[in-house]
């Protein structure tokens, strides 16, 4: 029982993390129908950055700020730069363009960083609290679910109750009776891609602590399974982004401390497979549309 | 309020034939003009090429005399350009609140927001009861008045309207041409209305140009169109 807890709660926070990176990639595909696959190295970079900037002045809080900006400007630079020049007829060059992005940016930190694990300290303890006996959370798994809460809680308040929220939801459903209705979707699709990459550059700032260190490798993984979340709650559902996250999280802590890490990829792998063959669209897909 | 024409205008797509070709037409500040033709005309082309939905190969499309050529889309909507696109416009994930919001963004701010949007409940009624209702869950009538109100909440100068009537029992038609004269009568909105639906359309106008092919073969009153059966054997088809 202790045992289980204990994988629960750092599943939970392995969960956040993985639902915040899999948001990026809805927001991303539903502000401009790209999944990016560069996401995970434009993430990394802010990483990189935000690991100079706490090395060049002792505060994680200004690496952090640091990282995250660097990961919006990365967006919008990349947005601007690069997509917007893509024809859009087809998802296939966006797709292609990202995978060459991921070989130049990571090839370009390791030119410029070297291919070593750099270990980036967490902010707070990573000794779990101990309640009652049991081990549960640690202080820093508590700092990631609750900053992880916090950024997801104003992304769905940004998105639902103002008015930049409710262009950029039109922008993406449905970008020529938006124009039509006085929207600048152009600017709103470089906008969806600055929240994009700097919640992604977010989940890899939390991420890389509790990992191995910092390498131009260090978020492939969680794009892998943040891509297998994203699908399984459904590429269009902020909700099932979320909802798949957490549980795609405590599903591989769980398989993790009750199997064998290895087979944790396999579970998800599994599941993704379950989902997709009973419903395809993912679980949070919409319902169909009146059409008479 | 404002008056909108076209000067030569030519369309076309790809490297095909113009779809229009060269088409001049004025629409006097005030106007409610009715634009016919039968299905190829070209009546969505032009009304899309207004609003630089499709480009322009060459000719200038004129809003109280200014070149609306150059401008994207969104900007010639805030020139005070409105188009009401052929079936169903409406966002579908956004709910009825919504869409009406999404309309009045760019025009008003704050409280004026709220009470052009309840204006425009005030227009349509059936659009009230439904307000927190998804787009999707309308029938084809509440999506039709739902568009026409949508562009009427940013009080628009021009409106342009692609077959409002597809699709739509003649009771939904008559009401929403109803409040299309109303609001022109009320507000001196200039219209350019494209339908199939010529009795429909002829009623509500001043005017009547009737498009064959990409060219304007007719230009009169409406009473005097709706009474010459040769012209609409020859260019309506029936």
């Amino acid at each position: 029982m202790d045992r289980f807890v204990f994988l629960l709660s750092t599943g939970l926070a392995r969960g956040a993390v993985l639902a915040l990176f899999a948001l990026s990639l809805v927001i991303v595909w539903r502000a401009a129908r790209v999944v990016n696959f560069a996401q995970a190295a434009m993430a990394v970079v802010a990483v990189y950055a935000a690991f100079a900037l706490t090395a060049a002045s002792g505060s994680y809080w200004l690496g952090l700020a640091g990282g995250l900006a660097i990961g919006a400007l990365l967006g919008a630079a990349v947005e601007r730069g690069l997509m917007r020049r893509l024809p859009h007829l087809t998802p296939l060059p966006g797709m292609i363009v990202a995978i060459g992005l991921v070989m130049v940016l990571q090839s370009g930190l390791a030119i410029a960083f070297g291919p070593e694990h750099r270990p980036m300290r967490p902010p707070f303890s990573e000794r779990p609290f101990v309640i009652g006996g049991v081990p549960v959370l640690s202080p820093y798994e508590l700092f990631v679910l609750v900053t992880a809460a916090a950024v997801m809680g104003a992304l769905a308040l940004l998105f639902t109750r103002t008015s930049l929220g409710l262009r950029l939801r039109a922008a993406a459903f449905a970008p020529e009776t938006s124009r039509l209705l006085g929207v600048r979707v152009p600017r709103m699709v470089t906008l969806g891609w600055t929240l994009s990459v700097a919640t992604a550059a977010l989940a890899a700032l939390l991420l890389v602590p509790t990992e191995l260190g910092l390498n131009p490798h260090a978020a492939d993984l969680l794009f892998v399974n943040a891509f297998a979340v994203a699908v399984v709650g459904g590429l269009d559902s902020p909700l099932g982004a979320l909802a798949a996250g957490i549980g795609v999280g405590v599903l591989s802590g769980l398989v993790t401390g009750y199997v064998s890490a290895s087979a944790a990829p396999l579970a998800v792998l599994a599941l993704l497979m379950v989902v997709l063959l009973l419903r395809p669209g993912g679980l949070f897909a919409p319902k169909e549309a009146r059409r008479a | 309020m404002s008056t909108f024409a076209f000067h030569e205008l030519t369309v076309g797509y790809g490297d095909g034939a113009p779809v229009i070709a060269g088409l001049s037409l004025e629409i006097p500040d005030g106007a409610v003009v009715a634009l016919l033709g039968a299905n190829g005309a070209g009546k969505t082309t032009l009304l899309r090429a207004a609003c630089g939905l499709v480009p322009a190969r060459g000719g200038r499309v004129l809003l109280d005399g200014e070149d609306l050529s150059g401008l994207s889309t969104e900007d010639r909507v805030r020139r005070g350009l409105a188009l009401v696109p052929e079936g169903r416009s409406v966002v579908a994930e956004l709910t009825v609140e919504e869409n009406l919001r999404l309309g009045a963004l760019w025009r008003h701010r704050g409280p004026a927001r709220t009470r052009a949007v309840e204006a425009a409940y005030e227009l349509f009624e059936p659009l009230a009861r439904r307000r927190g209702a998804a787009g999707h869950t309308l029938s084809g009538g509440e999506r039709q008045m739902l568009a026409l109100a949508r562009a009427l909440v940013a009080d628009p100068t021009v409106l342009l309207l692609d077959e409002p009537s597809l699709g739509l029992a003649p009771l939904v038609v008559s009401q929403l041409l109803g409040v299309l004269r109303d609001t022109a009568e009320r507000t001196g909105l200039t219209v350019l209305l494209a339908e199939q639906n010529v009795t429909g359309a002829l009623s509500v106008a001043d005017r009547g140009v009737v498009l064959s092919l990409g060219e304007a073969v007719a230009d009169r009153p409406a009473a005097s169109l709706a009474a010459d059966p040769a012209l609409r054997h020859a260019y309506l088809g029936f």
